[in-house]
Protein backbone atom coordinates (compact mmCIF):
# COMPACT_ATOMS: atom_id res chain seq x y z
CA UNK A 1 0.00 0.00 0.00
CA UNK A 2 1.47 3.32 -1.10
CA UNK A 3 0.40 5.38 1.87
CA UNK A 4 0.20 2.90 4.70
CA UNK A 5 -1.37 4.34 7.82
CA UNK A 6 0.70 3.68 10.94
CA UNK A 7 1.84 5.37 14.10
CA UNK A 8 4.86 6.63 12.12
CA UNK A 9 2.72 8.20 9.37
CA UNK A 10 0.66 9.82 12.13
CA UNK A 11 3.74 11.34 13.76
CA UNK A 12 5.19 12.41 10.40
CA UNK A 13 1.96 14.16 9.43
CA UNK A 14 1.58 15.72 12.85
CA UNK A 15 4.87 17.56 12.20
CA UNK A 16 3.28 19.20 9.14
CA UNK A 17 0.04 20.10 10.97
CA UNK A 18 -1.79 17.22 9.22
CA UNK A 19 -1.93 19.25 6.01
CA UNK A 20 -0.16 16.74 3.78
CA UNK A 21 -2.34 13.64 4.08
CA UNK A 22 -3.03 12.24 0.65
CA UNK A 23 -6.52 11.74 -0.69
CA UNK A 24 -7.73 8.32 0.45
CA UNK A 25 -9.39 7.46 -2.88
CA UNK A 26 -9.39 8.96 -6.35
CA UNK A 27 -12.09 10.96 -8.09
CA UNK A 28 -11.74 9.86 -11.74
CA UNK A 29 -13.93 10.49 -14.77
CA UNK A 30 -15.41 7.27 -16.18
CA UNK A 31 -13.46 5.40 -18.87
CA UNK A 32 -15.23 4.25 -22.03
CA UNK A 33 -15.21 0.60 -21.02
CA UNK A 34 -14.79 -1.59 -17.94
CA UNK A 35 -14.47 -5.35 -17.35
CA UNK A 36 -17.06 -5.04 -14.59
CA UNK A 37 -19.20 -2.25 -13.20
CA UNK A 38 -20.68 -2.21 -9.72
CA UNK A 39 -23.82 -0.08 -9.41
CA UNK A 40 -24.01 1.37 -5.91
CA UNK A 41 -21.16 2.79 -3.82
CA UNK A 42 -22.29 1.70 -0.39
CA UNK A 43 -20.40 -0.69 1.86
CA UNK A 44 -21.55 -3.79 -0.03
CA UNK A 45 -20.74 -2.33 -3.48
CA UNK A 46 -17.31 -1.04 -2.47
CA UNK A 47 -16.51 -4.34 -0.73
CA UNK A 48 -17.53 -6.19 -3.90
CA UNK A 49 -15.15 -4.07 -5.99
CA UNK A 50 -12.39 -4.52 -3.38
CA UNK A 51 -12.63 -8.33 -3.39
CA UNK A 52 -13.01 -8.48 -7.19
CA UNK A 53 -9.71 -6.63 -7.51
CA UNK A 54 -7.97 -8.37 -4.64
CA UNK A 55 -9.04 -12.01 -4.95
CA UNK A 56 -10.18 -12.36 -8.54
CA UNK A 57 -7.53 -10.27 -10.24
CA UNK A 58 -9.98 -8.06 -12.10
CA UNK A 59 -8.45 -4.59 -12.27
CA UNK A 60 -10.54 -2.63 -14.74
CA UNK A 61 -13.54 -2.08 -12.46
CA UNK A 62 -15.75 0.91 -11.76
CA UNK A 63 -18.14 1.61 -8.90
CA UNK A 64 -20.93 4.02 -9.87
CA UNK A 65 -22.64 5.96 -7.09
CA UNK A 66 -25.50 8.37 -7.71
CA UNK A 67 -24.72 10.41 -4.58
CA UNK A 68 -21.60 10.13 -2.44
CA UNK A 69 -20.10 6.85 -1.21
CA UNK A 70 -21.61 5.50 1.98
CA UNK A 71 -24.38 8.11 1.88
CA UNK A 72 -27.21 5.60 1.67
CA UNK A 73 -28.03 2.84 4.10
CA UNK A 74 -24.33 2.32 4.94
CA UNK A 75 -24.37 5.66 6.72
CA UNK A 76 -27.91 5.30 8.10
CA UNK A 77 -27.96 2.00 9.97
CA UNK A 78 -27.43 1.34 13.68
CA UNK A 79 -24.14 -0.54 13.01
CA UNK A 80 -25.10 -3.79 14.75
CA UNK A 81 -23.03 -6.83 13.75
CA UNK A 82 -23.99 -10.38 14.78
CA UNK A 83 -24.33 -13.83 13.22
CA UNK A 84 -26.82 -15.60 15.51
CA UNK A 85 -29.23 -16.66 12.76
CA UNK A 86 -31.37 -19.77 12.99
CA UNK A 87 -31.07 -21.50 9.62
CA UNK A 88 -27.85 -23.14 8.42
CA UNK A 89 -27.66 -21.09 5.22
CA UNK A 90 -27.99 -17.79 7.10
CA UNK A 91 -25.60 -18.85 9.85
CA UNK A 92 -22.99 -19.72 7.21
CA UNK A 93 -23.43 -16.41 5.42
CA UNK A 94 -23.43 -14.09 8.44
CA UNK A 95 -20.69 -15.92 10.33
CA UNK A 96 -18.47 -15.73 7.24
CA UNK A 97 -19.00 -11.97 7.42
CA UNK A 98 -18.33 -11.85 11.17
CA UNK A 99 -15.03 -13.70 10.70
CA UNK A 100 -13.99 -11.12 8.09
CA UNK A 101 -15.02 -8.28 10.44
CA UNK A 102 -12.65 -9.64 13.09
CA UNK A 103 -9.64 -8.88 10.91
CA UNK A 104 -11.03 -6.07 8.76
CA UNK A 105 -9.11 -3.12 10.24
CA UNK A 106 -5.81 -4.98 9.61
CA UNK A 107 -6.95 -6.16 6.16
CA UNK A 108 -7.83 -2.63 5.06
CA UNK A 109 -5.18 -0.78 7.10
CA UNK A 110 -8.09 1.40 8.15
CA UNK A 111 -9.63 1.51 11.60
CA UNK A 112 -13.25 0.42 11.23
CA UNK A 113 -13.61 0.56 15.03
CA UNK A 114 -15.00 -2.97 15.21
CA UNK A 115 -15.99 -3.48 18.82
CA UNK A 116 -17.03 -6.95 20.02
CA UNK A 117 -19.13 -5.66 22.89
CA UNK A 118 -21.70 -8.43 22.59
CA UNK A 119 -25.30 -8.38 21.38
CA UNK A 120 -28.05 -9.45 23.75
CA UNK A 121 -31.53 -10.40 22.48
CA UNK A 122 -34.30 -10.25 25.09
CA UNK A 123 -37.23 -12.62 25.54
CA UNK A 124 -40.51 -11.19 26.86
CA UNK A 125 -42.91 -14.13 26.73
CA UNK A 126 -42.80 -17.91 26.85
CA UNK A 127 -42.76 -18.29 23.08
CA UNK A 128 -39.78 -15.89 22.89
CA UNK A 129 -38.00 -18.04 25.50
CA UNK A 130 -38.59 -21.23 23.50
CA UNK A 131 -37.61 -19.63 20.19
CA UNK A 132 -34.47 -17.99 21.54
CA UNK A 133 -33.34 -21.16 23.36
CA UNK A 134 -33.87 -23.13 20.16
CA UNK A 135 -31.81 -20.54 18.31
CA UNK A 136 -28.90 -20.74 20.78
CA UNK A 137 -28.80 -24.53 20.26
CA UNK A 138 -28.93 -24.12 16.47
CA UNK A 139 -26.16 -21.50 16.64
CA UNK A 140 -23.90 -23.72 18.72
CA UNK A 141 -24.39 -26.66 16.33
CA UNK A 142 -23.19 -24.30 13.60
CA UNK A 143 -20.12 -23.25 15.61
CA UNK A 144 -21.51 -19.82 16.45
CA UNK A 145 -21.10 -18.65 20.04
CA UNK A 146 -24.39 -18.20 21.85
CA UNK A 147 -25.51 -18.47 25.45
CA UNK A 148 -28.86 -18.28 27.17
CA UNK A 149 -29.10 -15.86 30.11
CA UNK A 150 -31.84 -15.96 32.73
CA UNK A 151 -33.38 -12.74 34.07
CA UNK A 152 -30.77 -12.31 36.82
CA UNK A 153 -27.94 -12.86 34.36
CA UNK A 154 -29.47 -10.31 31.97
CA UNK A 155 -29.61 -7.80 34.82
CA UNK A 156 -26.00 -8.55 35.74
CA UNK A 157 -24.81 -8.15 32.14
CA UNK A 158 -26.69 -4.90 31.60
CA UNK A 159 -27.72 -3.39 34.97
CA UNK A 160 -29.81 -0.51 33.58
CA UNK A 161 -32.48 -2.85 32.17
CA UNK A 162 -35.72 -2.86 34.11
CA UNK A 163 -36.23 -6.54 34.99
CA UNK A 164 -39.23 -5.98 37.25
CA UNK A 165 -41.86 -8.70 36.71
CA UNK A 166 -44.53 -5.98 36.84
CA UNK A 167 -43.82 -4.27 33.53
CA UNK A 168 -46.06 -4.86 30.52
CA UNK A 169 -43.50 -7.04 28.74
CA UNK A 170 -41.27 -8.44 31.51
CA UNK A 171 -37.75 -9.66 30.71
CA UNK A 172 -37.82 -13.46 30.98
CA UNK A 173 -34.24 -13.93 29.83
CA UNK A 174 -32.15 -13.40 26.74
CA UNK A 175 -29.45 -14.70 24.47
CA UNK A 176 -25.95 -13.31 24.23
CA UNK A 177 -23.48 -13.49 21.38
CA UNK A 178 -20.20 -12.19 22.77
CA UNK A 179 -18.40 -12.04 19.40
CA UNK A 180 -21.10 -9.70 18.09
CA UNK A 181 -20.89 -5.92 18.41
CA UNK A 182 -20.69 -2.73 16.38
CA UNK A 183 -18.39 -0.95 13.92
CA UNK A 184 -18.04 2.58 12.58
CA UNK A 185 -20.21 2.47 9.46
CA UNK A 186 -18.65 5.35 7.49
CA UNK A 187 -15.17 3.95 8.08
CA UNK A 188 -16.23 0.67 6.46
CA UNK A 189 -17.21 2.46 3.24
CA UNK A 190 -14.11 4.67 3.35
CA UNK A 191 -11.77 1.78 4.14
CA UNK A 192 -13.06 -0.35 1.27
CA UNK A 193 -13.03 2.68 -1.07
CA UNK A 194 -9.41 3.41 -0.20
CA UNK A 195 -8.39 -0.23 -0.60
CA UNK A 196 -10.23 -0.61 -3.91
CA UNK A 197 -8.96 2.70 -5.28
CA UNK A 198 -5.41 1.66 -4.41
CA UNK A 199 -5.83 -1.43 -6.62
CA UNK A 200 -7.03 0.70 -9.54
CA UNK A 201 -10.81 0.58 -9.10
CA UNK A 202 -12.47 3.77 -10.39
CA UNK A 203 -14.93 5.12 -7.80
CA UNK A 204 -17.23 7.48 -9.67
CA UNK A 205 -19.54 9.55 -7.49
CA UNK A 206 -22.50 11.69 -8.59
CA UNK A 207 -23.07 9.31 -11.47
CA UNK A 208 -26.58 7.93 -11.67
CA UNK A 209 -27.49 4.93 -13.80
CA UNK A 210 -30.34 5.77 -16.19
CA UNK A 211 -30.59 2.63 -18.29
CA UNK A 212 -29.16 -0.79 -19.02
CA UNK A 213 -28.28 -1.55 -22.63
CA UNK A 214 -29.11 -5.13 -23.52
CA UNK A 215 -27.36 -7.22 -26.13
CA UNK A 216 -29.11 -10.45 -27.05
CA UNK A 217 -29.23 -12.50 -23.87
CA UNK A 218 -26.57 -10.36 -22.17
CA UNK A 219 -25.74 -6.77 -21.34
CA UNK A 220 -23.68 -4.25 -23.30
CA UNK A 221 -23.34 -1.30 -20.93
CA UNK A 222 -24.94 1.38 -18.82
CA UNK A 223 -26.53 4.70 -19.69
CA UNK A 224 -25.49 7.11 -16.94
CA UNK A 225 -25.63 10.82 -16.18
CA UNK A 226 -21.94 10.84 -17.22
CA UNK A 227 -22.65 9.18 -20.57
CA UNK A 228 -22.66 5.62 -21.88
CA UNK A 229 -20.19 3.20 -20.29
CA UNK A 230 -19.48 -0.13 -21.96
CA UNK A 231 -19.26 -3.37 -19.97
CA UNK A 232 -20.57 -6.90 -20.12
CA UNK A 233 -20.60 -7.57 -16.37
CA UNK A 234 -22.87 -5.51 -14.13
CA UNK A 235 -23.23 -6.11 -10.40
CA UNK A 236 -26.13 -4.20 -8.89
CA UNK A 237 -25.91 -3.40 -5.17
CA UNK A 238 -28.49 -0.63 -4.96
CA UNK A 239 -30.39 -1.57 -1.76
CA UNK A 240 -33.78 0.22 -1.72
CA UNK A 241 -33.45 1.16 -5.40
CA UNK A 242 -32.73 -2.39 -6.65
CA UNK A 243 -36.18 -2.71 -8.22
CA UNK A 244 -35.67 0.59 -10.06
CA UNK A 245 -32.46 -0.71 -11.65
CA UNK A 246 -34.00 -4.15 -12.32
CA UNK A 247 -36.85 -2.44 -14.12
CA UNK A 248 -34.33 -0.89 -16.55
CA UNK A 249 -33.40 -4.41 -17.65
CA UNK A 250 -37.02 -5.54 -17.80
CA UNK A 251 -36.66 -7.65 -14.63
CA UNK A 252 -39.03 -7.86 -11.68
CA UNK A 253 -37.69 -8.67 -8.21
CA UNK A 254 -39.49 -10.06 -5.15
CA UNK A 255 -38.78 -6.88 -3.19
CA UNK A 256 -40.66 -4.12 -1.43
CA UNK A 257 -38.82 -0.92 -0.49
CA UNK A 258 -39.82 0.64 2.81
CA UNK A 259 -38.48 3.37 5.09
CA UNK A 260 -36.60 2.17 8.17
CA UNK A 261 -35.82 4.70 10.86
CA UNK A 262 -33.15 5.25 13.46
CA UNK A 263 -32.46 8.02 15.93
CA UNK A 264 -29.74 9.19 18.28
CA UNK A 265 -29.88 11.01 21.58
CA UNK A 266 -27.74 13.78 22.97
CA UNK A 267 -24.31 12.43 24.00
CA UNK A 268 -23.88 11.27 27.60
CA UNK A 269 -21.18 9.48 29.61
CA UNK A 270 -20.82 5.70 29.10
CA UNK A 271 -23.96 3.99 30.38
CA UNK A 272 -24.53 0.93 28.20
CA UNK A 273 -21.48 -1.08 27.09
CA UNK A 274 -23.25 -3.63 24.90
CA UNK A 275 -26.01 -3.84 22.29
CA UNK A 276 -29.46 -4.83 23.53
CA UNK A 277 -32.18 -5.83 21.08
CA UNK A 278 -35.74 -6.70 21.86
CA UNK A 279 -37.81 -7.85 18.92
CA UNK A 280 -41.06 -8.37 20.84
CA UNK A 281 -41.32 -4.71 21.83
CA UNK A 282 -39.11 -3.52 18.95
CA UNK A 283 -36.39 -1.58 20.73
CA UNK A 284 -32.71 -1.76 19.90
CA UNK A 285 -30.18 0.34 21.74
CA UNK A 286 -26.44 0.77 21.95
CA UNK A 287 -24.16 3.69 22.71
CA UNK A 288 -21.82 5.23 20.15
CA UNK A 289 -18.23 6.15 20.98
CA UNK A 290 -19.37 9.79 20.99
CA UNK A 291 -21.82 8.92 23.79
CA UNK A 292 -25.08 9.11 21.86
CA UNK A 293 -27.67 6.40 22.39
CA UNK A 294 -28.20 4.78 18.99
CA UNK A 295 -31.77 3.55 18.68
CA UNK A 296 -33.22 1.48 15.88
CA UNK A 297 -36.93 1.74 15.11
CA UNK A 298 -39.12 -0.30 12.78
CA UNK A 299 -40.13 -0.08 9.13
CA UNK A 300 -43.24 1.55 7.81
CA UNK A 301 -45.77 -0.90 6.44
CA UNK A 302 -46.03 0.69 2.98
CA UNK A 303 -43.73 1.06 -0.03
CA UNK A 304 -42.01 4.43 -0.04
CA UNK A 305 -38.75 5.94 -1.29
CA UNK A 306 -38.92 9.08 0.88
CA UNK A 307 -36.09 8.32 3.38
CA UNK A 308 -38.30 9.76 6.15
CA UNK A 309 -40.62 7.31 7.90
CA UNK A 310 -43.62 7.91 10.13
CA UNK A 311 -43.66 9.56 13.51
CA UNK A 312 -45.79 6.87 15.15
CA UNK A 313 -43.09 4.26 14.47
CA UNK A 314 -40.55 6.30 16.44
CA UNK A 315 -43.08 6.93 19.19
CA UNK A 316 -43.69 3.20 19.68
CA UNK A 317 -39.99 2.44 19.80
CA UNK A 318 -39.37 5.12 22.40
CA UNK A 319 -42.28 3.87 24.51
CA UNK A 320 -40.64 0.44 24.62
CA UNK A 321 -37.19 1.93 25.34
CA UNK A 322 -38.60 3.89 28.27
CA UNK A 323 -40.26 0.87 29.80
CA UNK A 324 -37.10 -1.20 29.53
CA UNK A 325 -34.74 1.65 30.53
CA UNK A 326 -36.52 4.08 32.89
CA UNK A 327 -33.11 5.77 33.39
CA UNK A 328 -33.43 7.27 29.86
CA UNK A 329 -36.70 9.06 30.59
CA UNK A 330 -35.18 12.54 30.48
CA UNK A 331 -32.83 11.97 27.53
CA UNK A 332 -33.35 14.27 24.58
CA UNK A 333 -33.32 12.87 21.07
CA UNK A 334 -31.08 14.82 18.71
CA UNK A 335 -31.58 13.43 15.24
CA UNK A 336 -33.92 11.05 13.44
CA UNK A 337 -33.61 9.77 9.88
CA UNK A 338 -34.79 7.07 7.51
CA UNK A 339 -33.23 4.81 4.94
CA UNK A 340 -34.98 2.80 2.24
CA UNK A 341 -34.62 -0.93 2.82
CA UNK A 342 -35.43 -3.61 0.25
CA UNK A 343 -37.27 -6.45 1.92
CA UNK A 344 -37.64 -9.97 0.50
CA UNK A 345 -40.72 -12.09 1.27
CA UNK A 346 -38.52 -14.48 3.32
CA UNK A 347 -36.44 -11.69 4.92
CA UNK A 348 -33.24 -13.17 3.47
CA UNK A 349 -30.98 -11.51 0.91
CA UNK A 350 -30.46 -12.27 -2.77
CA UNK A 351 -26.84 -12.67 -4.00
CA UNK A 352 -27.45 -14.09 -7.38
CA UNK A 353 -27.10 -14.39 -11.12
CA UNK A 354 -30.17 -13.47 -13.14
CA UNK A 355 -31.57 -14.88 -16.37
CA UNK A 356 -29.76 -12.04 -18.18
CA UNK A 357 -26.13 -13.01 -18.85
CA UNK A 358 -23.66 -10.74 -17.06
CA UNK A 359 -26.26 -9.09 -14.83
CA UNK A 360 -25.97 -9.89 -11.12
CA UNK A 361 -27.98 -8.68 -8.15
CA UNK A 362 -27.01 -8.32 -4.50
CA UNK A 363 -30.12 -7.05 -2.74
CA UNK A 364 -32.94 -7.85 -0.37
CA UNK A 365 -30.85 -7.25 2.76
CA UNK A 366 -33.85 -5.54 4.28
CA UNK A 367 -33.29 -4.23 7.78
CA UNK A 368 -30.03 -6.05 8.48
CA UNK A 369 -27.45 -5.63 5.73
CA UNK A 370 -24.69 -3.72 7.48
CA UNK A 371 -23.50 -6.72 9.50
CA UNK A 372 -22.93 -8.69 6.32
CA UNK A 373 -20.91 -6.04 4.45
CA UNK A 374 -17.53 -7.87 4.17
CA UNK A 375 -19.09 -11.30 3.56
CA UNK A 376 -21.59 -9.94 1.07
CA UNK A 377 -18.84 -8.21 -0.92
CA UNK A 378 -16.62 -11.29 -0.85
CA UNK A 379 -19.34 -13.69 -2.00
CA UNK A 380 -20.81 -11.32 -4.60
CA UNK A 381 -17.31 -10.78 -6.06
CA UNK A 382 -16.94 -14.56 -6.28
CA UNK A 383 -20.33 -14.86 -8.00
CA UNK A 384 -19.50 -12.15 -10.56
CA UNK A 385 -15.96 -13.37 -11.27
CA UNK A 386 -16.87 -17.04 -11.70
CA UNK A 387 -20.40 -16.59 -13.02
CA UNK A 388 -21.30 -19.14 -10.32
CA UNK A 389 -22.26 -18.62 -6.69
CA UNK A 390 -19.93 -19.56 -3.84
CA UNK A 391 -21.30 -22.43 -1.74
CA UNK A 392 -22.07 -19.95 1.07
CA UNK A 393 -24.42 -17.87 -1.12
CA UNK A 394 -25.81 -20.65 -3.31
CA UNK A 395 -29.00 -20.79 -1.21
CA UNK A 396 -29.53 -17.05 -1.67
CA UNK A 397 -30.33 -17.27 -5.37
CA UNK A 398 -33.17 -15.52 -7.13
CA UNK A 399 -34.60 -18.84 -8.29
CA UNK A 400 -35.63 -19.81 -4.73
CA UNK A 401 -38.83 -17.83 -5.23
CA UNK A 402 -39.70 -20.16 -8.12
CA UNK A 403 -38.48 -23.43 -6.57
CA UNK A 404 -40.01 -22.58 -3.17
CA UNK A 405 -36.72 -23.29 -1.37
CA UNK A 406 -36.96 -20.13 0.76
CA UNK A 407 -34.57 -19.22 3.59
CA UNK A 408 -37.37 -18.13 5.84
CA UNK A 409 -35.76 -16.03 8.54
CA UNK A 410 -38.92 -14.05 9.33
CA UNK A 411 -39.15 -14.14 13.10
CA UNK A 412 -36.33 -16.66 13.27
CA UNK A 413 -33.46 -14.21 12.97
CA UNK A 414 -33.64 -12.75 16.47
CA UNK A 415 -35.22 -9.65 15.01
CA UNK A 416 -38.67 -8.56 13.96
CA UNK A 417 -38.75 -7.37 10.37
CA UNK B 1 -46.68 9.95 7.60
CA UNK B 2 -49.65 11.29 5.68
CA UNK B 3 -53.44 11.50 5.65
CA UNK B 4 -55.58 9.05 3.71
CA UNK B 5 -59.04 9.96 2.51
CA UNK B 6 -61.02 6.81 3.31
CA UNK B 7 -63.95 6.65 0.83
CA UNK B 8 -66.22 5.62 3.73
CA UNK B 9 -64.95 7.65 6.72
CA UNK B 10 -63.13 10.66 5.26
CA UNK B 11 -59.63 11.90 5.96
CA UNK B 12 -57.75 10.04 8.72
CA UNK B 13 -54.15 9.59 9.82
CA UNK B 14 -52.19 6.91 7.95
CA UNK B 15 -51.51 5.07 11.23
CA UNK B 16 -55.21 4.03 11.28
CA UNK B 17 -54.71 2.08 8.06
CA UNK B 18 -52.78 -1.01 7.08
CA UNK B 19 -51.11 -1.28 3.72
CA UNK B 20 -52.13 -4.16 1.46
CA UNK B 21 -49.39 -3.57 -1.09
CA UNK B 22 -49.64 -3.48 -4.87
CA UNK B 23 -53.20 -3.49 -6.24
CA UNK B 24 -54.73 -5.26 -9.24
CA UNK B 25 -52.75 -8.49 -8.91
CA UNK B 26 -55.39 -10.90 -10.10
CA UNK B 27 -55.68 -14.26 -8.36
CA UNK B 28 -55.09 -17.03 -10.92
CA UNK B 29 -58.38 -18.31 -12.33
CA UNK B 30 -57.08 -21.87 -12.72
CA UNK B 31 -54.46 -22.44 -9.99
CA UNK B 32 -53.93 -26.08 -10.94
CA UNK B 33 -52.75 -25.06 -14.42
CA UNK B 34 -50.06 -22.66 -13.21
CA UNK B 35 -46.35 -23.28 -13.73
CA UNK B 36 -43.82 -22.61 -10.94
CA UNK B 37 -42.73 -19.43 -12.73
CA UNK B 38 -46.30 -18.17 -12.86
CA UNK B 39 -46.81 -18.92 -9.17
CA UNK B 40 -43.60 -17.04 -8.30
CA UNK B 41 -44.79 -14.09 -10.37
CA UNK B 42 -48.18 -14.06 -8.62
CA UNK B 43 -46.93 -14.66 -5.06
CA UNK B 44 -43.62 -12.85 -4.84
CA UNK B 45 -42.70 -10.56 -7.74
CA UNK B 46 -43.65 -6.92 -7.23
CA UNK B 47 -43.28 -3.79 -9.33
CA UNK B 48 -42.06 -1.89 -6.23
CA UNK B 49 -42.38 1.33 -8.19
CA UNK B 50 -40.56 4.55 -7.38
CA UNK B 51 -43.25 6.91 -8.61
CA UNK B 52 -46.95 6.42 -9.15
CA UNK B 53 -48.17 3.18 -7.60
CA UNK B 54 -51.65 1.64 -7.47
CA UNK B 55 -52.10 0.02 -4.07
CA UNK B 56 -54.60 -1.39 -1.58
CA UNK B 57 -55.27 -0.08 1.90
CA UNK B 58 -57.47 -1.33 4.73
CA UNK B 59 -58.97 1.08 7.26
CA UNK B 60 -58.11 -1.42 9.99
CA UNK B 61 -58.70 0.91 12.95
CA UNK B 62 -61.86 2.40 11.43
CA UNK B 63 -64.49 0.95 9.12
CA UNK B 64 -62.23 -2.04 8.31
CA UNK B 65 -63.07 -1.78 4.61
CA UNK B 66 -60.58 -2.26 1.77
CA UNK B 67 -60.12 0.32 -0.99
CA UNK B 68 -57.57 1.41 -3.61
CA UNK B 69 -55.20 4.37 -3.59
CA UNK B 70 -52.97 5.95 -6.23
CA UNK B 71 -49.88 7.28 -4.48
CA UNK B 72 -46.54 8.67 -5.60
CA UNK B 73 -44.03 6.59 -3.60
CA UNK B 74 -41.26 9.11 -4.20
CA UNK B 75 -43.00 11.77 -2.08
CA UNK B 76 -45.98 9.95 -0.48
CA UNK B 77 -48.52 12.26 -2.17
CA UNK B 78 -51.90 10.59 -2.64
CA UNK B 79 -53.31 11.34 -6.08
CA UNK B 80 -56.56 9.42 -6.06
CA UNK B 81 -58.71 7.08 -3.95
CA UNK B 82 -61.25 4.65 -5.42
CA UNK B 83 -63.35 1.77 -4.15
CA UNK B 84 -62.73 -1.95 -4.67
CA UNK B 85 -64.21 -3.12 -7.93
CA UNK B 86 -64.03 0.33 -9.51
CA UNK B 87 -61.88 0.85 -12.57
CA UNK B 88 -58.51 2.51 -11.76
CA UNK B 89 -58.29 6.14 -12.90
CA UNK B 90 -56.84 6.31 -16.40
CA UNK B 91 -55.01 9.63 -16.10
CA UNK B 92 -52.13 8.03 -14.16
CA UNK B 93 -49.76 5.53 -15.66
Amino acid sequence: MKNKYSVFSLIKNALSQHENWQQAWGNPEPKKEYDAIIVGGGGHGLATAYYLAKKHNLKNIAVLEKGWIGGGNTGRNTTIIRSNYLWDASAGLYDHALKLWENLSQELNYNVMFSQRGVMNLAHNLQDVRDLKRRTHANRLNGIDAVWLNTEEVKKFCPIINTSPDIRYPVLGGTLQRRAGTARHDAVAWGYARGASEMGVDIIQNCEVKGIKRNGDGVEGLETTKGFIKTNKIGVVAAGHSSVIANMAGLKLPLESKPLQALVSEPVKPIIDTVVMSNAVHAYVSQSDKGELVIGAGTDSYVSYTQRGSHNIVEETLKAILELYPIFSRMKMLRQWGGIVDICPDASPIISKTNIKGLYFNCGWGTGGFKATPGSGDLFAHTIANDEPHKLNAAFNLNRFVSGDLVDEHGAAAVAH
Amino acid sequence: MFLINCPFCGERDQSEFSSGGEAHIVRPKQPTELSDDEWAEYLFMRKNIKGIQFERWNHVHGCRKWFNVVRDTSNDKILSVYKMGEKPPVNYK
